[in-house]
Order: structure tokens, then C-alpha cells, then sequence
């Protein structure tokens, strides 16, 4: 990579002069900090290492299920594992990933603003995670919560787990949510540069307001949910608890009408990076604009009301039972529309298999799998023999791994050299991302057979017949995480040693791509007007340049 | 074979027998369920390998290498959009509708079904029959209605039996509902699928069920082991099968309570000082009181066996404790 010192610098390229990086120097810099930009890399470290911890109990308990009984570990402990990893995946990686850590750093640069409308609260919001991420992690030390994240009454307050703790850490991480969606929601309204209407903000805004209406409305729920539960195991006063005279199905209903909304929180914005990176390694205008859009704000609002298609089999009435299959195939239909809005601005484009769109073909292949599968448990006899089985664990990790994680991948790999002004080899990003993807279709797709033939989840000891099944998936799972550990090092080695990266190293047409790589504190030099965020084809790419310059003005509308 | 004969004999085979996806199908409605997996099965399949096809074909035709620059296309098309919102739309609610049909006829219990007592508790199942029998495997005869009411001594378990394609949350302070009627005999899985805590997975059991004519046979032999059987003998059934096994070992190794093995005639130590002599009077007042004399180092946590055991059950498991000899 000698070339790399040696060539010139790329246009745009800042790593050199004034950045938002080595204007202060310092760890209180760091710490105070009102920039969305450092708050969204210090929130990318922290949901980084959170991945990190959740995915090494991933592999640990996948270990523990290479043979029937006893492998590695005891079955309380292996109830603890994959307690934390689900809460630790959930509430401190996917609900705060996309949003918290891209989402901070990308969406005031879309919208040509200096940064986002409440700075304070953004980073009080922060340090709420923080606050909260410290409480999950005392009640690891304090005794492993065992209840599965779910924290099912009377289980959970039965249990002699640090499940208070817990409760206060989920809690708290709530409030860091809802303070993320404020801002982002008064950001969107207020902060929109001169020329950018609703109908021409990029698809990833769109996608993260609806996430935000979300956030705000929802969490609330979820954190009176975990309060009741802490006051009824603390206090003894019987809300859930039959035996204190409470109503344990409630428990569930509470618990969804958070939970189900919270799996479009962490979906959407994986939507919103993927309508940016097709066009933009398509080449070509998003088709579709106006339905995408339309598509994210629908799913927002009836993400609402399907939380009961989680209690199918809990006894609620017939009636109930049709009211929620109905609505849950109706949220499939936004999910439709985009995938197939997707696919036709491939169409007739000129197609660049660079590491993110790589990562965006795989999107579309897994979450295409993940939503399909839905449609056997959203209908309602299907659903009463795969309820509770490795078919819902392989249905949502199609959908919230391989859809919203492999997307939080491709904007990692799509927004990297804004973030940190360097380049990674392509060729190494590429390998990592086929990795992944054999991996995840291994580790997961034999968890779909086995739980169709009947496999329950949560299981330590399992019958032998379903002993194939579970050895695949855990061979899955390894290359998986070999395909993260490559992923990692092409990162990390871009940061020491990766070529410079010129202002808009793809081609984009959002405004964050006419600042410089990295940007500066104030993010734009001067004015910023906004045109067409999908007319990519006016960038075209100059080799002297080293990265893509518009050729011509920008235009008027799409 | 055009596409459509595969199709249906491929749902026929699911019917039949669950197929490659599914396991064995046993009872009534399992077929009915199946038919319908099948059928969303070959619908995804389709429209997935529409997409992953259009997908692999728009970037083998428009990589970059072969298409350097974009062509001009349309940016949106109202008319074909709405086309793919309405046609899956319509699609799904065929779904949602053969869905619910077969939901409702897994829910409506046929007037002369017979009926079963179900408790769930950590980590067993108890089964109580009509004739006051209790077993800890479900025994059903063929070609009959069953219709389980269900509840849970403790936390959520969830009734699951795979090759009926049935499931229902076991709830404690309610009765849950489900009924069944297997059309072959044999043995099949009933599965805990909710989450209950440390030994979730082994709550595991059977469901046997009987060729025509045997079921009664078996209950009636079963219901009366307590006369057919020696004392010592019921005992140990009842010991197995009534919840002593789940927290008293009978190979001296310790549990939630003490082992039984060389218990009975021993003088025992108590919680809060003292000792008693586990003869038949003490054994008793454990099974009925067991707060009265809690042996010492264990948490009172058993409870109370008062009008679930008659008294000549618990001869039968005194009889029992008797020959439960220390190791030499």
C-alpha cells in the first residue's frame, strides 16, 4: 500500500486538514462532545463491541447445541446465554445501530445541516445508552438474567435472576431511544436546506422518520412494561403474577405492543441504507420514489397494531386471533412493494459489485427469505405448529440479521470513507461479505427444517433425530463469524494503511457526498442547496479527480 | 406432469405424511395444515426465485463491465407499482382466509370429544383421566375426539405436539383448551414450547395412541393398579408418575429434597433443631404437611400432596420408601 502515501490526494480529501476528527484533540473532546459525528462513532464503537460480546455468545451457544445433551456448559448457564445475547443483540446492537450510530453521523449531512436540531440531548442520549449498556452488564456479573429476552410473567418474576437490574437497563436504554427519535423527528421538520421538500429528502430520512415516530410512541410502552415488573418483583404487588392475583397473558400483550412495533425500528432503517446503495451502484434513479416512501410511513403506523400475531397460541379469542393475521399480512405489502421498487432500479442500470452493493444483493436475497417466511406465521394454522419453534428463530434472524444487520453492513461499508476518510480493500470487503452470506444461509436454513419437522426453541437437551440440523447450523454459525472477523480486519487495516478516499468515492447524489472525506466540525463550507437525491447519473468518475464529480448542474426535480 | 400436477401431488404428499418439511401427520386436521404450508411454501418459492432470478439477471446484463453507462428508463410506473401492491395483496388475503378456516376447525371441539385433565409444572406433565387415573404420558384412543383442558401449577408452559400439529399455552390461574383426533396409532412427541426455566427441554413426553377398542382396556388396567398390583410395586409407579421423582432421588444423591434412598426407619435431622424418625407417621405428614418437619439444609418448598393422594396411595409409597435399601 506503499501507493497510498505516495499518489496524490484525492479531491475532497481531508484527512490531511481541518476534519471533525483533529479539529480537538483529547479524550474530553471525545466526552463532551456536541458533534453528531463523534456521538455517532462513539455510539458505532459501543454497538460494535455490544455485536461483538452478543455474537461470541452466539457462537458459545451454538457450541453448547452440537450434541444433545451436555457439551460445554450446564443448562442454567446456557438459559443465561441465550437470555443475554438475545437482549444483548436487541436492545444494545440492532435497536440503536442503524439509527444511533449512521443514522447520527449521516442524517444531518443528508440534510445539508450543520448538525442535529437538539446536539445536548443527542448526547445525553448517549450516555443513557451507556448508562444502560452498565446495568445490563451488572446484572451479568450480579446473577445472568435466565428469563429469555422476553421476560415472560410469572418466569421472570418467579426467578431468583438479576432481573430487576435488567429491567432498569432496558429502562434506561429506552429513554436513549426515544431521545434519538425526537431529535431525529424535529431534525427532518426543521433542518431541511433550501430546495428540499418531503418529496426529495433521501429515502434513508424517510426511513429513519418513521423509525422515529416509532421510538417516541412505543418505548414509552416498554419502559412502563419493565417497571410494573420490576414493582411486582420488588414490591410483591401483583400485576402479572397469578399468584398475586394479576394476569400473566398481559404481560405479553404489553410486552408486544412494544416489541412487535420495535422490529420495524430496527427493519426501516435498514430499508432506507438499501434504497440509497441500490441506486447508487445501479447507477441509476430509485424507481419508485413516491411508493417507497409512502411504503416506510405504512409501515410505520400498522406496526401498531399486529402485536397480538405473537399470542397465537396463548388463548385469546378467535376473533382476536383474525384481527391480527389480517393486519399482519397487510404490513407485508409495504415490505413488497419495496423489494420489488428495488429490483427494478437494477434495471437497465450500470451495475457496480463494489463491497456494499455486494452486501445490498445479499440483503435482498435474505430478507427476501425472512419476509416470505412470515407469511407462514402470520396465517393462523400455519402458525400454531411452528410457534416457539427454530422456525421463528430462523425467520427472525433472516429478518433482523440477515435483512437489518447485512443492510447496518453495507451503509457501514457505503459511509466508511466519509466516517473516516480511507479506503479499504475492495477485494478483502468482498470476500468477508461472501462469507457472511454462506454462513448465514447455513447456520439458519437448517434451523428452518428443523423447526418445520418440530425442533422447540430455547431447548438445552434436544432428541437425537435433530442432531444433523443442529451440527450444520453450528458450522454455519463458525463461518459466519470467520466472515466477521475478516470484515473486522478489512476495517481496521483500511484505517492504518487504506488509500485515501476523495469526496464522493461512489457516486452518490445526497448532499453528504458534496462535503469533504472526513468532514469538517461545521460539515459544509458554505451553502448547500439541494437537488434530485437520486440523480446519480450527473456523476461521473474522474480519474484525476480520484473520485466522482458532477457533470453537470444539479437538476430540478425527479 | 405439467407444473400444476407436481404441485398438487406435492401438497397430496404433505398431506399424507408431512413430506420433506414436515413431520409425521397424525391427526385430523394435520393434513389440512399441511396443505396449506405447502402452499405458501410453492407461492414464496416463486416469488422468490422471481426476484433472486430478475436480481442475478439484471446484474449479469447491466454489470458495468458489459453496461459502462446507465440507460435511460422510466423512474416510476404508477400502474405497474400498483400491480405489485394489488397482486400480493391478493395473495395474502387468500392466505389469511385459508388460514383462518383451518384455525377455526382446529378450535371447534366436536360435541362427543373425551376429556382429559392437563397440568403443567416444572418439569413434567400430568395427564388425569375421567376414572381418576393420572399418568405422566398422554394415552388417547384412535378415531376419537380429545379435547385437553389444560393448566400450569406454576409458570407458562405450552402444550406442543408436533405430529398433531397442534400447540396451546398452558396458563396457571385458567384453563387452556385443545382438542385433537389422531388418525394412526403409535407413539408421538408432546414438547413443553414455552420457556420454563432450567429444565425446559426435558419436559418431554408421549403421547400413545391406542388401535380401536384399546384404549379402554389399558385405562382399565391402569386405573386399578393399586389392586393389581403388590403395594411396593404401585408405590414406585406413583413415585414416578405423581411428582416425587422431579425433587427425590432414590439413588442417594441430594435435590431439591432429600434422597429416599435409606430414608425410611433413619432419624433425621430438622430445620430449627430437633430430629424425628422417619417411620410411617412422619412419611405421611411430609406428603400431607410438608412444612410441619422440614429436614434440615433443605428450603420448604414441596407442596402439599393433601386430596391429590389417597390414603391407600400413600401406603402404597411408604410400601415403596421400605425397600429403598442404603448402597453397599
Amino acid at each position: 500500500m506503499q501507493d497510498a502515501v505516495t499518489s496524490p490526494v484525492p479531491a475532497g480529501n481531508a484527512l490531511g486538514a481541518v476534519n471533525y476528527l483533529s479539529e480537538r484533540r483529547g479524550l474530553a473532546s471525545w466526552l463532551f462532545t456536541l458533534d453528531h459525528k463523534r456521538i455517532g462513532l462513539m455510539y458505532l464503537v459501543s454497538i460494535l463491541a455490544s455485536f461483538l460480546l452478543g455474537g461470541i455468545l452466539a457462537l458459545l451457544i451454538r457450541t453448547e447445541l452440537l450434541t444433545p445433551a451436555r457439551t460445554i456448559m450446564d443448562a442454567k448457564t446456557y438459559n443465561q446465554m441465550f437470555t443475554l445475547h438475545g437482549a444483548v443483540m436487541i436492545f444494545l446492537f440492532i435497536i440503536p445501530g442503524i439509527p444511533a450510530a449512521l443514522g447520527n453521523f449521516v442524517l444531518p449531512l443528508m440534510l445539508g445541516a450543520r448538525d442535529v436540531a437538539f446536539p445536548r440531548l443527542n448526547l445525553a442520549s448517549y450516555y443513557c445508552w451507556v448508562a444502560g449498556a452498565l446495568l445490563a452488564l451488572v446484572s451479568m456479573i450480579l446473577g445472568a438474567v435466565d428469563t429469555g429476552w422476553t421476560f415472560y410473567t410469572p418466569y421472570s418474576t418467579t426467578t431468583d435472576t438479576a432481573v430487576i437490574s435488567m429491567a432498569l437497563g432496558v429502562f434506561v436504554l429506552g429513554f436513549s431511544s426515544i431521545l434519538t427519535g425526537l431529535n431525529f423527528i424535529v431534525t427532518i421538520h426543521k433542518l431541511r436546506p433550501a430546495g428540499m421538500t418531503w418529496f426529495r429528502m433521501p429515502l434513508f430520512l424517510w426511513a429513519l422518520y418513521g423509525t422515529s415516530l416509532i421510538q417516541v410512541l412505543a418505548t414509552p410502552v416498554l419502559g412502563i412494561t419493565v417497571l410494573l415488573l420490576a414493582v411486582e418483583k420488588g414490591l410483591g404487588i401483583g400485576i402479572f403474577d397469578p399468584a398475586l392475583g394479576g394476569d400473566p397473558v398481559l404481560f405479553q400483550h404489553f410486552f408486544w405492543f412494544y416489541s412487535h412495533p420495535a422490529v420495524y425500528i430496527m427493519i426501516l432503517p435498514a430499508m432506507g441504507i438499501i434504497s440509497e446503495t441500490i441506486s447508487t451502484f445501479s447507477r441509476k434513479h430509485i424507481f419508485g420514489y413516491r411508493f417507497i416512501a409512502w411504503s416506510s410511513i405504512a409501515i410505520a403506523v400498522i406496526s401498531f397494531l399486529v402485536w397480538g400475531h405473537h399470542m397465537f397460541v396463548s388463548g385469546q379469542s378467535n376473533l382476536l386471533g383474525a384481527i391480527f393475521s389480517f393486519l399482519t399480512f397487510l404490513v407485508a405489502i409495504p415490505s413488497a412493494i419495496k423489494v420489488f421498487n428495488w429490483t427494478a432500479t437494477m434495471y437497465k442500470g450500470s451495475i457496480w459489485l463494489a463491497a456494499p452493493m455486494i452486501y445490498t444483493l445479499s440483503f435482498l436475497f435474505l430478507f427476501g427469505i425472512g419476509g416470505l417466511t412470515g407469511l407462514f406465521l402470520g396465517s393462523l394454522a400455519t402458525d400454531v405448529h411452528l410457534h416457539d419453534t427454530y422456525f421463528v428463530v430462523a425467520h427472525f434472524h433472516y429478518v433482523m440479521f440477515g435483512g437489518t444487520a447485512v443492510a447496518f453492513l453495507a451503509g457501514l461499508h457505503y459511509w466508511w470513507p466519509k466516517m473516516l476518510g480511507r479506503m479499504y480493500s475492495e477485494r478483502w470487503a468482498n470476500v468477508a461479505a461472501g462469507l457472511v452470506f454462506v454462513g448465514f444461509n447455513v447456520t439458519f436454513m437448517a434451523q428452518f427444517l428443523m423447526g418445520a419437522k418440530g425442533m422447540p426453541r430455547r431447548y438445552y437437551n434436544y432428541l437425537p433425530e435433530f442432531t444433523p440440523y443442529h451440527v450444520a447450523s453450528s458450522i454455519g454459525s463458525y463461518v459466519l463469524g470467520f466472515g466477521f472477523v475478516i470484515a473486522a480486519a478489512v476495517l481496521l487495516h483500511s484505517l492504518l494503511r487504506g488509500p485515501l478516499a476523495p469526496a464522493n468515492p461512489w457516486g452518490g447524489a445526497t448532499l453528504e457526498w458534496q462535503t469533504t472525506s472526513p468532514p469538517p466540525t461545521a460539515n459544509f463550507a458554505g451553502e448547500v442547496v439541494a437537488g434530485d437525491p437520486y440523480d446519480v447519473e450527473r456523476f461521473e468518475f474522474d480519474p484525476g479527480a480520484g473520485g466522482y464529480v458532477s457533470v453537470r448542474g444539479a437538476a430540478a426535480g425527479h | 406432469m405439467n407444473v400444476l400436477q407436481t404441485l398438487r401431488a406435492t401438497v397430496q404428499a404433505g398431506g399424507r405424511d408431512g413430506g420433506f418439511w414436515m413431520p409425521p401427520a397424525a391427526s385430523t386436521t394435520a393434513g389440512e395444515v399441511d396443505a396449506l404450508f405447502h402452499f405458501i411454501l410453492w407461492l414464496s418459492a416463486f416469488f422468490f426465485a422471481l426476484i433472486v432470478g430478475l436480481m442475478v439477471l439484471f446484474v449479469v446484463r447491466y454489470h458495468r463491465r458489459r453496461a459502462a453507462r446507465p440507460q435511460r428508463s422510466a423512474s416510476h410506473n404508477t400502474a405497474l407499482e400498483l400491480t405489485w401492491t394489488v397482486i400480493p395483496l391478493v395473495l395474502v388475503v387468500v392466505i389469511f382466509g385459508w388460514g383462518f378456516k383451518v384455525f377455526l376447525d382446529m378450535n371447534t371441539v366436536p360435541a362427543d370429544a373425551y376429556e382429559i385433565q392437563v397440568t403443567g409444572q416444572k418439569w413434567k406433565w400430568l395427564f388425569t383421566y375421567p376414572t381418576g387415573h393420572v399418568d405422566e404420558n398422554l394415552h388417547v384412543p384412535v378415531n376419537r375426539p380429545v379435547r385437553l383442558v389444560m393448566t400450569s401449577e406454576d409458570v407458562i408452559h405450552s402444550f406442543f405436539v408436533p405430529a398433531f400439529r397442534v400447540k396451546r399455552d398452558v396458563v396457571p390461574g385458567r384453563y387452556s383448551k385443545l382438542w385433537f383426533e389422531a388418525k394412526r396409532a403409535g407413539a408421538f412427541d408432546i414438547f413443553c414450547a414455552e420457556y420454563c426455566g432450567s429444565s425446559h427441554s426435558d419436559m418431554i413426553a408421549k403421547v400413545v395412541v391406542h388401535p380401536e377398542g384399546e384404549f379402554e382396556a389399558w385405562l382399565e388396567k391402569e386405573g386399578n393398579v393399586l389392586s393389581k398390583l403388590p403395594p411396593a410395586e404401585a408405590g414406585e409407579r406413583l413415585y414416578r408418575i405423581r411428582g416425587c421423582a422431579q425433587c427425590h432421588s432414590v439413588d442417594g444423591s441430594a435435590g431439591i429434597g432429600p434422597t429416599l434412598q435409606g430414608l425410611f426407619g433413619e432419624t433425621v435431622p430438622l430445620a430449627g433443631g430437633g430430629t424425628a424418625i422417619a417411620d410411617e407417621n412422619y412419611v405421611r405428614e411430609s406428603i400431607l404437611e410438608p412444612q410441619a418437619s422440614v429436614v434440615a439444609g433443605f428450603q420448604p418448598v414441596m407442596p402439599t400432596y393433601k386430596g391429590r393422594l389417597t390414603d391407600a396411595e400413600i401406603t402404597a409409597l411408604i410400601a415403596y420408601l421400605k425397600t429403598l435399601q442404603k448402597a453397599h
